[in-house]
């Protein structure tokens, strides 16, 4: 199989107004006559469905929740980047493309990226048209703040609430769509295959997870947006809901998977308590603009802290090791994720680590030096010149409450601890999948009429997103590429007419479905779908996280096969196929995280360079910093599935051109 | 809006609430500052008012409005009990509501519903009295002249009529041989000419004192206005500053709303006590 | 941190097939729960014994697990998300919980939001709502004018925010004594009408969505408040204030 990125040719900037202006329309009169399914209601569904509701096309959107507004998009927390320069400090469409590619460790296409650098002033207006509450400064105007990988204020936000406030934002315009009758929302649905029909996507089939139904849904055209894939480790930052399984599922139909070894290990979330833990929790990374990170720098300090018998708060300044801003003077604490979670795992591993957990994996996120820094500006602003110490703590503690609040709560209320008195313990944890489905230039992927979006696919993040731009990427894809890139397909199809769902392909698609569901109901095995889904992330944190090597790898490739076949044989599913049954949910999904952390394995081997969030611990520099191969790994590698043996699928590379940014080794110090 | 909105909108049937309630916190002052007088006026200024207040053409009209108001505040009560029922079929097992809300406003309908017979049977007891009961007492003074106790009629021009002098009735009148006779409860009427002469107070007074004097049942009188006015302060706690949260105003007045409110809740309903216990006990 | 310590509870919990059939309180024991759990792993600890003896698991409704999602929907203890307050379900930990206590935990009751399942319950009725008028009519072709063309003064955008921070779980609806939804149609309203962008259809918007409120059969508001000390998000009886006064202003023209 050739892969065809459908890149237009033309200067880079050119490219996306060019090729959009060649792109077929579909004329309103016959929009009505075409159907379009879309799976997913997060940033990217959500806009998606209601962009082409909006247009004139018959949307049939789905989730899995019990409305679409609870889409997981709704946890991001920090903010949204876009190329508005309103702070005046240098910002441009090219410094965001060219910080895009060089925090995705330059493993992303140039296209894609700066399509994505394009459209991100178009995010913000149509999201203040909409009335979406971004933070503003008191002259009315919007405020920015800086996020990591940057040197710029190019961030949006809206509290600690950004990715709620944006999604709520699309869940208001697919609800305006959803009234007017354009778009037909099916809540509690959950895709589990895709249709094919002479090799074009032509439907769904999909379960009704109240009544059991297995539905068949035809369209003209699918398009996949149900978000990443992190919950193959378990324990995630994502929803316990998240999953991976229509995006898996069109790729057992003839989509390719791209990059599944890059996954962003965040690193400021709350560390592990126990092992009945379900999730983990992000503390979002605007925390890093106020916090300082550091483990002590004496072993027995570590040690007696976590013993409990030293207060972080009782080690002094000179006996802390900020090794952020040790490591990397020019960014500090504001260095990329993946960075941060490397060097945080790098002093746990070396044994400073502050936790008393299993693996003493924690380190602090100190506030003490701003509130100091806060509250002596505060008290200057008021006029006190003056300020004895109570004044200033009490006032930066304030300004810390006014910026950041809403997490600082979130914290105590799960650690019973006050982050304003005491240090915040965070440790990283995975919390975003740069890799997905491949698609081309157009979101499509290798099935025809089967278009994906967000997350879902590998397109603009490289091995590594930076933060804020996930938001900005799900939006842009649903507001701003899809309508375009999807009426373009569409064109053609506006005389295929209604698609029947009594074709073979639907009934065959259908028999698969509930195949699979009998299957799991008369296992009768002793084992609960939890049990396999832990066990399964226990091997993907421990031999496919944060570092990886060729012999753990190897061994996760055939310890996942092992579990593969015991969860087949062992699984026990409770309750029957025409209910509510939460459990057949799950085993349905805990399947297809299986498979998928299987070649999430073979591909982390196959890439044998470091790059972004793909840490392979043969290839450091020196200083212990990743060292890419771009000689010869300077592709995107796209799996073929080929049959139940996930071992078997087959490696296809799109070879990535640099034409604009000269390829460099990632500098943040 | 759809004119069917006025009565089935369920914000609506807040506004009617909240309208009529205030009206009615209005009402209670007026009539708080009347029945003051039972402590702080004499039989004559007392009677002098009711009369007022049942002849006012103003106060007439503003009688009516609270007529309204209390069986439209009823009425809606009824309609928005009835709405909230219904929106919860199945209850909880365990249920910790005084944990988030009040007493008070948890159980306005009941609360209300007891104001409700309280005024029924308050105006029974004075309204219905002063404004049908053919037997309601005129005022009259007593007056020792050369040493003779005499009961005389104060009318409202200020004179006096002997209390022999008058007939029950123009029957009574005539076989007594008196030479004026009572019409329409309190006027005074000749015998002859069958004109009217003058007019006298009912004495409401009278009436109001010897109910919580009563040997019997003034004890008893006392003690269920008292619990009346206890039901009515819980009413008014919750139910004052509702209503201004109903009307839509809730900015930076509303902790003085509250405040007075509570004031309003407190003091009004221990004033109005305060008169029957003072009745019964002082007088 | 208190120190972690694992507790033996006793848990009462309804149990409901489907929507049709009639469920009722059942009794479980659930021993060594860690105090340092969320209370939903509590319930997978327990789901997890269930389905070891080859009983059917409780079902619930959760995703987010950090409190912003608002899929969950406890009611515990006889108060909406339990017994802490400022927090979801998923947010409350077993640490608020002793030794030997008995839990209660039942699903929302409303009419507007039927059981599904045991503890689940439709709450789509909140979706037609928003459906009805929650949202700004602007096409999505990004080609609006600047984001900061029209500067907001901070007290409003910041007041509209606080509204939109609503999460839509309905613990307002739960707890309600009267099952009234006015708190999460207040917070939409509320988040529109302090803002430019929804000034334009302030009217409609209004009318439309307490009509919509109205059908799907919730009770009416008698301002107790209990919703604003229950809500997860700390959504103020403000924003209920601010429709009623929209309502009068759009009822009156």
């Amino acid at each position: 199989m050739k892969l065809d990125s459908k890149i237009p040719e033309g200067p880079l900037a050119q490219k996306w107004t060019n090729h959009k202006n060649h792109l077929k329309l579909v004329a309103p009169n016959n929009r009505p006559k075409i159907d379009i399914i879309v799976v997913g209601t997060g940033l990217a569904g959500a806009s998606a469905a209601a962009s082409l509701g909006e247009m004139g096309y018959n949307v049939k959107a789905f989730c899995f929740q019990d409305s679409p507004r609870r889409a997981h998009s709704i946890a991001a927390q920090g903010g949204v980047n876009a190329a508005k320069n309103y702070q005046n400090d240098g910002d441009s469409v090219y410094r965001l493309f060219y910080d895009t590619i060089k925090g995705g460790d330059y493993r992303a296409r140039e296209a894609n990226v700066h399509r994505l650098a394009e459209v991100s002033g178009n995010i913000i207006d149509q999201c203040v048209a909409q009335g979406v509450p971004f933070a503003r400064e008191y002259g009315g105007m919007l405020d920015n703040r800086s996020f990591g990988g940057t040197q710029v204020q190019r961030t949006f936000y809206a509290a600690g609430q950004t990715g709620q406030q944006l999604l709520l934002g699309a869940y208001s315009a697919l609800s305006r769509q959803i009234g007017l009758g354009r778009v037909k929302m099916y809540n509690r649905h959950e895709m589990l295959d895709i249709v094919k029909i002479d090799g074009k996507a032509r439907g769904i089939i999909a379960r009704d997870l109240i009544t059991g139904e297995i539905q068949r849904h035809s369209a003209h055209a699918v398009i996949i947006a149900t978000g990443g894939y992190g919950n193959v480790y378990f324990l995630s930052t994502n929803a316990m809901g998240s999953n991976v399984t229509a995006g898996w599922k069109i790729h057992k139909q003839g989509a390719l998977f791209a990059n599944p070894c890059y996954v962003q290990i965040h690193p400021t979330c709350i560390p592990v308590h126990g092992t009945n833990q379900s999730k983990l929790t992000l503390m979002s990374e605007s925390l890093r603009n106020s916090g300082r990170i550091w483990v002590p720098k004496k072993k027995e300090d570590a040690e007696a802290i976590r013993a409990g018998k030293l207060k972080p708060t009782q080690i002094a300044e000179e006996d802390r090791d900020y090794y952020l801003e040790r490591r990397y003077p020019a960014f500090g604490n504001l260095v990329p994720r993946d960075v941060a979670s490397r060097a945080a795992k790098e002093r746990c591993d070396a044994g400073y680590g502050i936790e008393a957990n299993d693996t003493n994996e924690g380190v602090y996120l100190d506030f003490s030096t701003e509130i100091q820094n806060k509250g002596k500006q505060a008290a200057y602003a008021k006029g006190n010149h003056n300020p004895s110490a109570e004044e200033i703590t009490a006032l930066g503690k304030q300004w810390l409450e006014e910026k950041y609040g809403n997490l600082f709560t979130m914290y105590q209320k799960i650690t019973d601890e006050n982050p304003y008195e005491t240090p915040m313990k965070i440790y990283p944890a995975v919390h975003y999948t740069m890799g997905g489905v491949w698609v081309d230039y157009n979101l499509q992927s290798t099935i025809p009429g089967c278009f994906v979006a967000g997350e879902a696919n590998f397109s603009d993040h490289g091995a590594n997103r930076l933060g804020a731009s996930a938001l900005m990427q799900g939006l842009a894809d649903g507001y701003f590429v899809l309508p375009y890139t999807v009426s373009n397909y569409l064109a053609d199809e506006i005389r295929t007419g209604k698609i029947p769902t009594d074709s073979p392909e639907f009934l065959e698609a259908e028999a698969r479905v509930k195949d699979t569901i009998t299957k799991f109901l008369n296992n009768n095995g002793t084992k609960s779908v939890d049990y396999f889904h832990k066990k399964l992330g226990l091997i993907m944190w421990n031999k496919v996280g944060m570092g990886r090597n060729e012999a753990q790898l190897k061994e996760a490739i055939t310890e996942i096969a092992q579990l593969k076949e015991d969860f087949y044989n062992d699984v026990y599913v409770p309750g029957s196929a025409d209910e509510f049954n939460t459990e057949l949910e799950k085993v349905l999904r805990v399947a297809d995280f299986i498979e998928l952390g299987q070649l999430m394995a073979m591909d982390a081997l196959q890439r044998k360079e470091s790059c972004g969030g793909h840490f392979r611990e043969e290839y450091q520099d020196a200083e212990g910093e990743t060292l890419r191969d771009d000689e010869n790994f300077k592709f995107v590698g796209a799996w073929e599935y080929k049959g139940d043996d996930i071992s078997k699928e087959e490696l296809h590379k799109e070879e990535l051109k640099y034409e604009e940014i000269k390829i460099a080794a990632r500098n943040y110090k | 809006m759809a004119k069917s909105a006025l009565l089935k909108s369920s914000i609506v049937k807040k506004y009617w609430m909240a309208l009529t309630g205030l009206f009615l916190c209005l009402f209670l002052a007026g009539h708080l500052a009347g029945n003051l007088q039972l402590i702080f006026g004499d039989a004559l200024q007392f009677n002098q008012y009711a009369l007022f207040m049942t002849s006012n053409p103003a106060v007439k009209l503003l009688s009516y409005v609270t007529y309204f108001s209390i069986l439209f505040h009823a009425i809606d009560g009824v309609l928005l009990t009835y709405q909230n029922v219904k929106a919860r079929p199945i209850g909880y097992a365990k249920s910790n509501p005084s944990a988030n809300s009040s007493f008070s406003s948890r159980n306005m309908a009941v609360l209300g519903t007891l104001i409700l017979v309280f005024i029924v049977t308050h105006m029974v007891n004075f309204w219905a009295k002063m404004h049908f009961d053919k037997n309601m007492p005129v005022y009259a003074v007593t007056v020792e002249a050369m040493g003779q106790k005499q009961n005389l009629y104060y009318t409202t021009s200020g004179n006096y009529i002997p209390v022999e002098s008058v007939g029950k009735n123009v029957q009574d009148a005539t076989q007594n041989g008196q030479q004026i006779y009572l019409e329409n409860g309190r006027e005074f009427f000749n015998t002859q000419a069958k004109i009217k002469v003058s007019e006298g107070y009912k004495d409401l007074h009278k009436i109001t004192f010897a109910f919580f004097q009563h040997p019997k049942t003034g004890l008893i009188a006392t003690i269920l206005y008292v619990l009346a006015m206890i039901v009515l302060s819980f009413h008014l706690l919750h139910g004052f500053q509702s209503a201004f949260q109903s009307l839509g105003v809730n900015n930076k007045f509303t902790p003085a709303i509250k405040t007075f409110g509570t004031l309003f809740a407190i003091i009004v309903p221990l004033l109005f006590a305060i008169i029957p216990v003072y009745i019964h006990f002082v007088k | 941190m208190s120190a972690a310590k694992n507790i033996n509870i006793n848990l009462k919990i309804w149990r409901q097939k489907n929507a049709k059939s009639k469920g009722s309180m059942e009794t479980y024991k659930l021993d060594n729960v860690s105090t340092a759990s969320s209370f939903l792993e509590m319930l997978d600890q327990l789901n997890e014994q269930l389905i070891n003896e080859r009983k059917e698991p409780v079902a619930f409704d959760h995703d987010c697990r950090e409190g912003i999602c608002g899929m969950c929907s406890l009611y515990i203890n006889g108060r909406a998300h339990g017994p802490d307050t400022g927090i979801t379900t998923c947010q409350l930990h077993m640490r608020m919980f002793n030794d030997g206590d008995t839990i209660y935990i039942e699903p929302w009751r409303s009419k507007a939001f039927p059981v599904i399942k045991d503890l689940v319950v439709d709450r789509s009725a909140f979706d037609r709502i928003q459906q009805a008028g929650g949202f700004v009519s602007v096409n999505t072709s990004g080609n609006t004018i600047d984001a900061n063309a029209t500067p907001i003064p901070k007290h409003d955008a910041d007041k509209a925010f606080e509204a939109a921070a609503c999460i839509g779980c309905g613990a307002c609806v739960a707890t309600c004594k009267n099952g009234s939804a006015m708190l999460f149609v207040g917070a939409k309203v509320s988040q529109y009408a302090l803002l430019p962008q929804g000034k334009v259809e302030a009217t409609n918007r209004v009318l439309n969505m307490v009509r919509q409120m109205d059908e799907e059969g919730f009770g009416n508001c008698t301002n107790t408040g209990a919703c604003e000390i229950e809500c997860p998000k700390g959504i103020s009886l403000e924003n209920i204030a601010r429709m009623n006064r929209e309502f009068l202003k759009a009822s009156l023209k």
